[in-house]
């Protein structure tokens, strides 16, 4: 029975999966096998990939499905892979909303798949994973950047891949304080992502000494009784600042605030210079290569989600090739907390924080074509590891693992 | 008018001893990524003699055997130019496939082995010819290229497979995949073949390969004082002939390794400039050249004592350094 499920998997799997009462014997065996079968989950009609929206390739937008970095990924995997003996495969699911999704999960998992990527909205991310949570398997959160998935809504299973509002904001706010800029004109959309942005630079903001002088709602209006939220002079015409810090989680009313203030001031966070994942223009670490694999690939450039699949497929990829393909439980330990050595190509080795799961990295501070600084910015020193001054810290965290 | 006359003069005479003394000029020679040029140095006053246009981002660097050639890799050119040592100028290119990095040439001149990192091939090439002989599938970003001291084997690493492939010279085929430290980057070779050493860039590494069984069968890990093991990145390795000494440039570290092959052991870490990766050392194995990427210029040791003799500018983002002494 072990060696007919070697070859051709896939089929004898789908076989295996109907005739349900094996599905059980199928994880021991599945982990001796030759095949190791990555899932990407995404959202039908997810609103953040809506082609107007792509299409004005805002900064800190994606410029399309993460999909594509995880297929960057799998290519890159098919050498070592052959070397070792091991197929690395990637199937795409995509379901309309969290429920198709968690039975997908199920049916996967009884086939024994144990590697998942998650590409949807916060909310998802942790209906998927309170469902499935007692499974041994992994969740990679590729596109959710929200703290409380971190925090309160961790769980044991649930990696994320993507750096969270608290490490964007820490890495922008790092910048500021390395400029002097240390006071902040903060305007904050109307949307509820909008204020997750806003609260968690209002949390860095203290953290590292900025000062936010006046904090103004904005709306995308041109509705002249929203005349003061909506025209970005009678925003800006307040309290002098050194910094406009703009918490709009879709970018499309970020974009028309620099050059349309009142002061000549620079413009920050979801246009003008952001905190990201990854940008194109990076172009230390092996970046350009991995750029333009990303173009030959998918037609287009690499963003932070693109980003946080392919290293969410690499760190599967790098964990396996270590143990030399071992059971399911001896990967997890190498990944979660063995000296695991993940090559995110922005100059350190990455692994995730034990004490929530995020992958610990470096930020990028870009502007629409250049990339200007790598936080953590020189002189902000950690005990253990620098990185950990961006985003939650050992301390800082109310996650219960 | 005298003057100039005078001045024409010597550069006569100048150029009738260079081309006289073709071998053995002297000359140290940086390739400088951003500059597209080579940099001529005099050996004795490390003063620019002259800069030699190249194709762009020059980066790899060889002499031919008879030492008559240097042999420089122009990446945005898929290319290698070939510089005319005697008259210190490009004479001739090579074509050798989607951006080109690093590069070793068969012990009897006549093959050159390069690794095209976007094409994720090892191209082996006919240098008469200038036609590609062999493309060998590797894994992503292929980087370091060496030729074992025996000509059978040549080495290759891959960034991104965290990998060692191992090409046998007669077939071109890969013989084996050795899965080394992460993102290995260089090579240096023990004199008698035996011991494949293999820099890893993340992972502050050097893993040791047995060329007999091409498996890894040891490690040295570089540790200097007030370094995390992330600001540790090994990149440019060089041996001394007799196989004793090996010279571990540290990246991000600004540090140069001294290590005792016999046993393993870090002697000694030198402080050099910003980024070091390429290294090199002379003929007589007195100095040592390295090459610091970030801060522009070139650090020269003595080996005896140890000690950072100068330090010279050189072209934007230097790479490599071959010394024809």
């Amino acid at each position: 029975m072990e060696i007919s499920l070697r070859h051709p998997l896939g089929r004898v799997m789908r076989l295996l999966a109907v005739l349900g009462g094996l599905a059980a014997l199928l994880p021991a065996a599945a982990a001796g096998a030759g095949t190791v079968r990555i899932v990407h989950l995404e959202i039908d009609g997810d609103p953040r990939y809506e082609e107007t929206r792509l299409a004005r390739r805002a900064l800190a937008q994606p410029l399309g499905r993460p999909h594509a970095g995880a297929e960057v990924a799998i290519r890159e995997a098919q050498f070592v892979g052959k070397a070792v003996g091991v197929d690395f495969t990637l199937e795409r699911v995509t379901g309309a909303d969290a429920k198709p999704l968690i039975a997908a999960v199920e049916r996967l998992h009884g086939q024994g798949v144990r590697y998942f990527l998650v590409d949807a909205p916060a909310a998802v991310v942790a209906e998927l994973a309170r469902a499935v949570r007692s499974r041994d398997l992994l969740l990679f959160n590729v596109s959710a950047a929200d703290d409380a998935l971190r925090q309160t809504q961790c769980q044991p299973n649930l990696l994320h891949t993507l750096p969270n509002h608290a490490m964007t904001a820490d890495a922008l706010v790092q910048y500021l304080v390395s400029r002097k800029w240390r006071s902040v004109l903060m305007l904050e959309g109307p949307l509820p992502d909008d204020h997750l942005i806003a609260e968690a630079f209002e949390r860095s903001a203290k953290r590292f000494g900025v000062k936010i002088v006046e904090k103004k709602p904005f709306v995308l209006s041109n509705d002249p009784r929203q005349r003061d939220q909506g025209n970005v002079a009678l925003l800006t015409a307040g309290s002098d600042h050194d910094v406009v810090f703009v918490a709009d989680s879709d970018g499309e009313f970020a974009r028309s605030v620099p050059y349309r203030t009142v002061r000549p001031r620079p413009v920050a966070g979801a246009d003008g210079l952001v905190a990201v994942a990854w940008h194109w223009a990076w172009e230390r670490n092996g970046a350009p290569q991995l750029n333009s694999r990303m173009e030959k690939q998918a037609g287009r450039r690499m963003a932070d989600s693109d980003w946080a699949a392919w290293i969410a497929v690499k760190s599967v990829v790098e964990s396996v090739v270590r143990t030399q393909n071992a059971d399911f439980p001896a990967v997890v330990k190498y990944l979660k907390e063995g000296d695991v050595t993940i090559d995110g190509f922005k100059g350190n080795r990455l692994g995730f924080r034990p004490w929530d799961n995020q992958l610990r990295q470096p930020i990028l501070l870009a502007t629409h074509n250049a990339v200007f600084e790598r936080a953590p910015i020189d002189g902000f020193l950690h005990p253990t590891n620098n990185m950990d001054t961006l985003g939650f810290d050992r301390r800082d965290s109310s996650c219960a693992l | 008018m005298t003057r100039t006359k005078m001045t024409t003069a010597a550069f006569v005479l100048a150029l009738a001893a260079g081309a006289a003394g073709a071998k053995d000029t002297g000359y140290v020679f940086v390739s400088s990524e951003n500059d597209n040029a080579v940099t001529v140095l005099d050996g004795k006053t490390w003063r620019v003699v002259k800069t030699i246009p190249t194709g762009h981002r020059p980066r790899d660097m060889r002499l031919s055997p008879d030492r008559m050639l240097l042999y420089v890799v122009s990446s945005k050119n898929n290319r290698v130019d070939v510089i005319d040592i005697a008259h210190l100028k490009v004479t001739r290119s090579i074509p050798v496939g989607e951006d080109p990095e690093m590069f070793d040439l068969s012990a009897d001149g006549k093959r050159l082995y390069v690794s095209n990192e976007e094409g994720a091939q090892l191209s082996v090439i006919d240098v008469a010819s200038s036609k590609a002989v062999a493309r060998v599938e590797v894994g992503e970003e292929p980087e370091g290229v060496r030729v074992s001291p025996d000509g059978k084997r040549v080495y290759v690493t891959s960034e991104v497979a965290n990998m060692v492939h191992v090409v046998d010279t007669a077939t071109n085929n890969i013989v084996a995949n050795v899965i080394v430290g992460n993102r290995p980057r260089r090579f240096a070779i023990t004199p008698d073949g035996s011991e494949v050493w293999v820099s890893n860039e993340m992972g502050a590494r050097v893993s040791i390969i047995d060329a007999g069984r091409n498996a890894v069968k040891g490690n040295v890990d570089f540790k200097p004082k007030g370094f995390r093991p992330d600001d540790v990145t090994p990149v440019g390795i060089t041996m001394t002939r007799d196989g004793k000494t090996a010279y571990v440039t540290l990246g991000r570290a600004n540090h140069v390794a001294v290590v005792d092959v016999a046993s393993r052991e870090v002697q000694d870490y030198l402080l050099v400039g910003k980024r070091a990766w390429g290294v090199a050392l002379n003929r007589d194995e007195s100095q040592l050249y390295v090459v610091n990427g970030l801060s522009d210029d070139l650090s020269i040791i003595d080996t005896r004592s140890r000690k950072v003799l100068r330090s010279v500018h050189v072209g934007r983002v230097p790479h490599s350094v071959v010394i024809d002494d």
